[in-house]
């Protein structure tokens, strides 16, 4: 059984909302009594792969999951253009960001880095059509 | 030592809430790059930054610092305080760069 289900729409270039859905996301988990630490490895997580959608790809959605025996899935799903080069793309301090982007303090080449080491699960799968990053925690009591 | 406290001794201002002051200071990063402060940021830190755009806001909210110090006195946004605000989030403008006013905070046993 599901316990949470929930979907957001993210725009592509919409800064102005870039973390509304990370917070809406922790907001949720909060309510529920999700461990602080765990809820701050979700934030930071739900937020880098936010931004990503908002200032590489062209937009996209997230989806929240999370079923009755603990297991918390994001997943995070855009409709391209890919990433050329995964290895890169994972490798801390390399970005592709746009100028707009480092103007407003993205763009450090931190973001996949930072989603792969705080979640316990972490999967991406890319191509010019799109990619879709699964990435779980494991919530325990 | 609580952002009020922070406030006293510097004479830096708190242009958000007044009940975001109470707030402990559990410790400090300084820096501008929002993904390497999300990174290495931890729950009660003073950010300092001369970010002062509203993804400022978001990332502080996510980490639960206790405060962000704008450095160098750069203009706040309207709209940013206004989130602030609405996050209970207090922030402190300091009219001295961020070296200024790390060492301040070094000053006082951070």
């Amino acid at each position: 059984m599901q316990v949470i289900n929930q979907q957001f729409i993210v725009e592509r270039d919409d800064y102005a909302n870039a973390g509304k859905v990370s917070s809406q996301v922790k907001q949720t988990l909060n309510q529920i009594g999700i461990p602080g630490e765990l809820l701050r490895r979700v934030a930071v997580a739900c937020y880098e792969a936010e931004i990503n959608m908002i200032i590489h790809a062209w937009g996209g959605t997230i989806q929240c999951t999370l079923e009755d025996n603990g297991e918390l899935t994001l997943t995070f799903k855009d409709p391209g253009p890919g990433i050329p080069n995964i290895d890169k793309a994972l490798t801390p301090g390399w970005s592709t960001a746009s100028e707009k982007a480092r103007q407003l303090g993205f763009g450090a080449g931190m973001g996949l880095f930072n989603i792969k080491r705080v979640s316990d699960h972490f999967d991406i799968q890319t191509s010019p059509q799109g990619t879709t990053l699964t990435i779980g925690f494991l919530v325990t009591s | 030592m609580k952002v009020n406290e922070l406030i006293e001794k510097t004479g830096w201002k708190n242009i958000s809430t007044e009940a975001s002051l109470d707030k402990e200071i559990m410790g400090v990063y300084v820096g501008d790059l929002l993904s390497w402060v999300m990174g290495k940021g931890e729950q009660g830190q003073a950010w300092i930054t001369v970010q002062s755009h509203l993804n400022v806001i978001a990332v502080a909210v996510l980490l639960e610092f206790s405060c962000v110090i704008i450095a160098d006195g750069v203009i706040v946004p309207e709209d940013v305080l206004q989130k602030a605000i609405e996050e209970n989030l207090a922030i402190v403008l300091a009219d001295c760069s961020p070296f200024e006013c790390t060492r301040k905070l070094i000053e006082f046993g951070y």
